[in-house]
This record gives C-alpha cells, structure tokens and sequence, in this order.
C-alpha cells in the first residue's frame, strides 16, 4: 500500500530524513516511532503531498507522490500532530467541509457525516463551536475528519500527544477498530502504544532507519533485558545498600543491579535480568525470606533512548539492519 | 470550480462568523455617512449661494456629490483591505490548517482564487451598504444612475486588485499583524504614487503616476469606463495572485 524507497529530505541546512526506505501492506498498523526531531513529521509529510521529497520515491496506493499528488491526496486521510481545525465552525460544519475537500459526493455527504462523527464518538458534540471543545474532543473531530470520505490510507501525527490516559486508551481502541478497513500509520515517541496498537514498527533516529520489523519480532530481540524495578525499606539505615545489592545479585537470572537511590528511607534498585527470564518472583520470595520489607517491585520497560542504544548496537553485526 | 467555491464559502462564513465582517461595515457605514453629509451639506450649501445662482445652470449632483463622495470611499478601501485579507493565509498558516488545505485533493490555484474571491464578496458587499445613503438622492433629487454604476465597478475592481495584493503579503507570514501593516504599508504607497504626477511631468513621473491605483479611479468616478484602467486593475490582480501562487509553491520547498 505504501512504498518508501530511498527517500530524503534536506532542509536548507540539516538533513530531516536521510535515505530511508520501507513498505506497508494493507490493512496493517505499523508504528513509526523515534524520538522528537527523528523526521517522523517530515516522513508523514512527504507521503500526504505536503512536502516534496529531495531524493527517493515514495508511492501511496501505487501513486508516486510528485507524479500524480492529487491521486495520493484522495487515497491519504491526514491527522497533523495538531488536528487543522477552525474553532468558529461547529463539528458537524467542519466534518462536512473536509469532506466537500476530500470530494465526498453530495448524495452521501450527510450520512457520512453523521458515521464518522459517530464512530469517533462526536455524534452528541456535533453542534459544539470546536473553539470550545477539549483537546481529546478535538483529537476525536480530528480523527472524524481524516476518515470522511473513508481513505485507504490514514497517517496519522502524534494522534495521542497531549491527551490524558483514559482518552489515551479510547484514541488508541478507536484507531485498533479502524484497522482493517484502512492502513495505518501512526507515529509516536510513546513505546507501550506502539505495542498496544500495531503490528509493525518503524523505528527512526535522527532521520535515518535504525529498525523495521514485527512487534513479535522486536519484542523477543529486546527481550534480553527486562529492567526490574525494586524498592526495599531500609528500616532507619539498620539495612546497608551493599547487603541488598549482594542478595539480589545472587539470585539466578540476574545480569546487572545498580542502586538508583535512597528516598525516604527506601532503598530503589534496578536489576537486569538475563536473555528471556523473569526474575520478578524470585525477587519477591528473595526479599520476603530476608525479613525485608518489599515497597516496590514493577517492571520498568526499557525507554526509547535505550531500546535505540540496544538495537544499533545489536544490528551492527546482523546485516540489513541498522544503516 | 467547485473546489475554488468550497473554499470561498468557508472564508465568507468565517469572516461573517467572527466580529471581522460586523466591525468593518459598522466602520464603513460611519465614515461613509459622514463623508456623504459633508458633500450634500457643501452642495446645499452651494447650490443656494447667490454667485452659483447667477449661473443659470444647476449644479449637477453627480458631479457635486458622488463624484467627490466615491473620491473617498476609494480612500477608505486602503484602510478596509488590509483588514480582510491579512488573515486569509496568515491564520491558516499560524492554526496549522494549511496543511488540511495543502493535504487535499485541491490545486493551490483553487485556494488561493477562493480565499481572493471571498475577499473581494466581502468587500463588495461592504460598498452595498452605502447604497443606502445613495438611496437618498434619488430621494429627493434625480442623479444619473449610470455613472453612479460605473463608480461601483471602479470601487470593486479597485478592491479586488488591492485585496489581491493582500493575499499575496498575507501567504508571506504567519503573522496577522505583519500581513495586515504591510498590506496597508503596499496599499498606501499606491495611493500616494499618485501624488508624483502633480508635479513631475517627465515619462518617468508618468509612469510612476500610471503605478497608482487612485489616479486610475478618477475616471470611474467621473462615470467613463476606460479600457486602460480597466487592463491596470485586470494586470495588478493577475499580478497579484500570480505572486500568492508562487509563495505558496515556496512554502513547500522551503517548509
């Protein structure tokens, strides 16, 4: 459905996205994630025709997007990282005149209207002034918007930033429902969503192409070091760090444990397990059996920045990977 | 064509559905008024003056009262303009909902010929409110209509060429108020290019005088439809969305 080939894109003085190229089948999720400024943005723009590409093809729907932009344009629903919105108009206004642009066909222009706003979960705020809508109702007329005139392909910038977490969770279930029918590409800088959500990740760093592969795939490759957060009362300084270091390490699945801090009279460590173990239950049982008190014991994921770290220098041996 | 009129029906309402298009009439109304009682009051004036008597021919109230009244109106579209069009791309570009417009299956020229026409059925429908006091003389007086009309097309096609330079400096910016003082800034420099003519009479002096969007009015104010001014405001509004097109285009590879 999309094919990216050797795309880049040069600002007058940086270079925003350097020679990437990917595919995405139909119907498919996929997660394009990096950190801010990784030309996420950029990437998104080049393929709905807002910026023309430097160097590389790019091609929506079998449609090169310099050679036949308008077709592209019919094929793409677009939602800016901020959703384009006229806060004078109403929502249903709104939804009607994007898809007048979109060339819904008059006939079904009210119908549809009316699914999208539905879908999105709008239908009760149609004739709110947007001006006056909360950012997540917002996010959701953004969202009922770009499916107006039901696109075969939906970008879609940030679709999460700056909700809260239970509008988080409704985008998110909202976006998983439009799968299927429409493919997906959505970015983020927010890892738990991508895992949430899609079945393929994108991952850019700094414009260039660090990973594309299955959630699957990924998930068992970072698999090697779950990060495990462990918080232990140190009873007014009568418990030294080193004691509970030197217990934890010993336990068998354990790679690394660093001491993070002591706040409150708690002692906070993060331990690393080794290649596919769960050590989070030995832990427990371990700090339970020394008479400690056991404050805190969560997974801690690994961060973007460190699954980055991992997957370079990971794919610097395995050929194809990073770039 | 249809596209172009989706656009122009989204700015009309945006500008009827924010105070901008209200604020403006209400300003247009008042100064109209004002200017008009000024003329008819001077024309009553003269026109029972014993030295105008001795004449023997009456005055003409085309030539006492619209004529000089229109003058002006063409003077206060340098004050309007820029307030209608210094929003057209500034906001767009500002909000971010450019990149809805530029995302859609829509050619530049289309957005660009529908915020312009937009603006110009706004300001068109600005100058409809003085027909009101228009109304009055053929109240109580009998003016040609004719000229009257010609003065309106000369208003109206005067408007469009300065709004059209406005959309122009309005896609240059993100910023309202830059848009709308440089606009004024453009508008007010051809007005007073005029002034040049009144002393320099050389080609040079000519063609900065020819530059000026009041001195090609005059003759739409007198009521005479010629074909020179006409081709002025028909080039400069060419002119200036030519230019909107090309800045647009630039935005994209600049970005």
């Amino acid at each position: 459905m999309i094919k990216v080939e050797g795309l880049t894109k040069r600002y007058a003085r940086n270079v925003a996205v350097d020679n990437i190229s990917f595919d995405v089948e139909k119907g498919q999720i996929v997660g394009f994630l990096g950190p801010n400024g990784a030309g996420k943005t950029t990437t998104m723009r080049v393929l709905t025709c807002f910026l023309p590409p430097t160097g590389g093809k790019a091609e929506v729907a079998g449609f090169d997007v310099i050679e036949q932009p308008m077709e592209v344009k019919r094929r793409i629903g677009y939602l800016p990282e901020t959703p384009p919105l006229y806060p004078e108009m109403d929502v249903a206004e709104y939804v009607e005149f994007v898809g007048r642009l979109k060339g819904v066909p008059k006939s079904d222009l009210a119908r549809r209207v009316n699914e999208v706003c539905d879908r999105c979960n709008v239908g009760d705020m149609k004739h709110r002034l947007i001006g006056k809508l909360s950012k997540g109702y917002k996010q959701r007329v953004g969202l009922a918007s770009a499916i107006i005139h039901n696109p075969d392909v939906l970008i879609l910038d940030e679709p999460t930033a700056g909700l809260d977490p239970e509008q988080r969770k409704e985008t998110l279930g909202l976006i998983r429902e439009l799968a299927g029918e429409h493919t997906i590409i959505l970015s983020t800088h927010i890892l738990p969503e991508v895992e949430q959500t899609c079945q393929k990740v994108i991952i850019i760093s700094r414009g260039k192409l660090v990973a594309t592969d299955t959630m699957e795939n990924l998930n068992s490759r970072l698999r090697g070091a779950e990060l495990v957060a462990v918080e232990v009362e140190a009873r007014s300084g009568s418990l030294s760090r080193e004691t509970v270091q030197q217990r934890l390490e010993q336990l068998s699945g354990v790679s690394k444990v660093t001491y993070r801090e002591s706040r409150q009279g708690r002692l906070a460590f993060h331990v690393e397990s080794m290649q596919g173990k769960s050590v989070r239950p030995d832990i427990a049982r371990s700090v339970v059996q020394a008479d400690w008190n056991l404050t805190e014991l969560h997974s801690a994921g690994l961060s973007l920045e460190e699954i980055f770290l991992q997957l370079t220098s990971a794919d610097k041996t395995a050929p194809g990977g990073a770039q | 064509m249809t596209n172009m009129w989706i656009i122009c029906r989204k700015e009309l309402k945006g500008y009827f559905a924010s105070p901008i298009a209200y604020g403006l009439m209400a300003f247009f109304a008042l100064i109209f008024g004002y200017f008009f009682y000024a003329a008819v009051a001077i024309f009553v004036l003269r026109s029972t003056d014993p030295m105008m008597m001795q004449r023997g021919m009456p005055m003409d109230v085309n030539e006492w009262v619209v004529r000089p009244v229109m003058m002006n109106v063409s003077v206060i579209g340098l004050f309007i303009i820029p307030m209608i069009t210094m929003r057209l791309f500034a906001e767009e570009k500002k909000s971010g909902t450019i990149e809805l417009l530029a995302t859609s299956p829509i050619t530049d020229l289309e957005i660009i010929v529908g915020k312009w026409l937009a603006a110009v059925l706004l300001y068109g429908s600005i100058l409809v409110l003085s027909t009101v006091n228009l109304a009055i003389l053929f109240l109580y007086g009998s003016p040609e209509w004719k000229p009257i009309l010609v003065a309106y097309l000369g208003l109206l096609l005067q408007g469009a060429c300065l709004l059209a330079i406005g959309t122009f400096i309005s896609n240059c910016t993100k910023n309202q108020i830059i848009a709308g003082a440089g606009t004024f800034a453009v508008c007010l420099l051809l007005w007073v290019l005029d002034w040049v003519g009144a002393y320099e009479t050389s080609t040079f002096g000519k063609m900065i005088s020819y530059m000026s969007v009041t001195s090609h009015f005059e003759n739409f104010a007198k009521g005479v439809i010629d074909t020179r001014d006409v081709v002025y405001y028909g080039s400069l509004i060419f002119f200036g969305l030519f230019l909107t097109s090309r800045s647009m285009e630039s935005l994209r590879w600049r970005a």
